[in-house]
């Protein structure tokens, strides 16, 4: 098990390590995450409710987890390296869990300027808020890599990757928005959290499908 | 016929109309297939032949 | 095609017509007019029974799904795809006449509050992707077993949406209308039987005459290759 773990933390350290070198994710996804709060600003009417404010922030998470979804196995792709990683004497499953772990990083990290960011321009967070996007990070970016696999074994790489993400990120979005609005946002933690478990483990389960040659 | 009639046919006929595009698209497709068979058998024959 | 499944075939599509026309009858001809809703809730009976054979059809994609990455055997994944197919199609139907319903018991085409439409609108949306993504992918084992991963997800999708739709009814679109549906009353629930037996057998020779559809495509390029 330990042999597991460490497997895991290796390949989730070559992907921030080759980020920290390279900077071409992160940087765009910070970017674009403030550009489209401020594009946002300027779709609301004056006046608009917290309500609409809110959900508007939930759709720049998911927008901006794709965009950086969309890069996810480009540097394997690029070097023909996701067959190097298959091959390596690892747990397959551990690929989709270092992958996983350095997605969720990316999106953390983008979030640390955009939830701030959010409060400057719109309104101040509520605590539920907060641990809403936390949990729903998990999610997104367990089924966002298993996707990113999927649509890069694909021709249509780029084009497929939101088709498929957008109708399994619906749960996300309602109990998202759900826990940042409503009166008694528990239930709604509790939905992401369940929705959290059944996709990582599902996930985790399936992936040594999708990249066994 | 009332509204609701209308609605109630409506809704009926949209199934109908399902099993006959559906029996359309069959249509062709067995039309395709007999094609591209004729001309396998014209292909086999040839070989066989030549 | 071998006799039994001739025969099968056959007796699949005289089984549906049978049923189909006998619950058509006895919705319209012995089951009562419902007290609320009056006649539209005829639709009913045909409503239901078809988002219910979409459920089925997902749920026997998913199935042979398994079953491909089980056991690595390869006229699964056609089965797998014939079965999402016919989901796909029924999906739409149940759009369809649902909105239908929608129309006539409260006057609009599409409303938020009605779950089991926004659960098919998502199902639609998830679904219509298997087919970008089998054919964006080229031909072979791994898109056999990617369509198959992605197929898993739906069935794992439909009651974690139901979940969402469900709870997000309590707080973002207030859920005023229901359908009854529990406590029917026995002429309607044995009309409803039937139809939903007949949507069912109709879903199984279709998919049947389809998945041969398919298979003669599959052996006819085979052929062709063989001949070239």
């Amino acid at each position: 098990m330990s042999g597991y773990a460490a497997d895991v933390a290796a390949l989730a350290r070559k992907d921030l390590l080759l980020e920290l070198r390279s900077r071409d994710t992160l940087p765009a996804m910070l970017l674009f995450v403030v550009s489209a709060l401020t594009v946002f600003r300027f779709a609301l009417p004056a006046g608009s409710s917290a309500r609409a404010e809110t959900g508007l922030l939930w759709i720049a998470i998911v927008f901006t987890a794709l965009l950086g979804l969309g890069r996810a196995f480009a540097a394997e792709r690029e070097e023909g390296a996701l067959d190097g990683l298959v091959l390596a004497p690892c747990d397959r499953s551990a690929i989709w869990l270092g992958k996983t772990i350095g997605v969720t990083a990316f999106l953390v990290l983008a979030e640390l300027v955009a939830l701030p960011a959010f409060a400057l321009f719109f309104h101040p967070l509520s605590w539920e808020l907060v641990v809403a996007v936390a949990l729903a990070d998990v999610g997104i970016a367990a089924i966002g890599t298993l996707l990113a696999a999927l649509a890069a074994a694909s021709r249509a790489r780029e084009l497929l990757l939101p088709l498929m993400f957008l109708p399994l990120v619906v749960p996300v979005v309602i109990g998202g928005v759900g826990a940042s609005v409503a009166v008694n946002p528990a239930s709604f933690l509790g939905f992401l959290g369940l929705y959290d478990a059944v996709f990582v483990i599902l996930c985790w389960a399936s992936f040594e499908y999708v990249v066994t040659e | 016929m009332t509204t609701s009639e209308k609605y109630v046919t409506a809704a009926y006929l949209v199934l109908l109309g399902a099993l006959l595009v559906y029996l359309l698209i069959i249509a062709l497709k067995v039309g395709r297939l007999e094609r591209e068979l004729t001309d396998l058998t014209r292909l086999a024959r040839e070989k066989k032949d030549g | 095609m071998s006799t039994w499944s001739r025969n099968r075939n056959a007796a699949l599509a005289i089984a549906a017509t049978g049923l189909l026309v006998g619950g058509l009858a006895l919705a319209f001809f012995w089951a009562p007019e419902d007290a609320n809703q009056g006649f539209s809730q005829k639709i009913f009976y045909i409503h239901v029974p078809i988002a219910l054979t979409a459920y089925a059809c997902f749920a026997a994609g998913a199935w042979k799904a398994l079953r491909l990455l089980w056991t690595r055997e390869r006229r699964y994944d056609l089965e797998s795809y014939t079965a999402i197919h016919m989901g796909v199609i029924f999906g739409l139907l149940t759009l369809v006449t649902g909105s239908i319903w929608a129309k006539v018991s409260w006057g609009q085409w599409w409303t938020w509050g009605e779950r089991q439409l926004v659960l098919f609108l998502i199902l639609f949306l998830f679904y219509s992707s298997y087919f970008m993504l089998r054919y964006s992918t080229d031909p072979g084992p791994r898109r056999e077993r990617n369509s198959a991963v992605y197929a898993l997800f739906g069935v794992v999708l439909i009651p974690v949406s139901f979940l969402a739709v469900r709870i997000a009814g309590t707080i973002l679109h207030p859920t005023i209308f229901t359908h009854n549906g529990a406590n029917l009353p026995g002429t309607m629930l044995v009309s409803f039987c039937v139809s939903l037996a007949g949507m069912l057998t109709l879903a199984a020779t279709l998919y049947h005459v389809e998945l041969a559809g398919k298979r003669i495509d599959a052996s006819l390029r085979e052929l062709r290759e063989l001949l070239a």
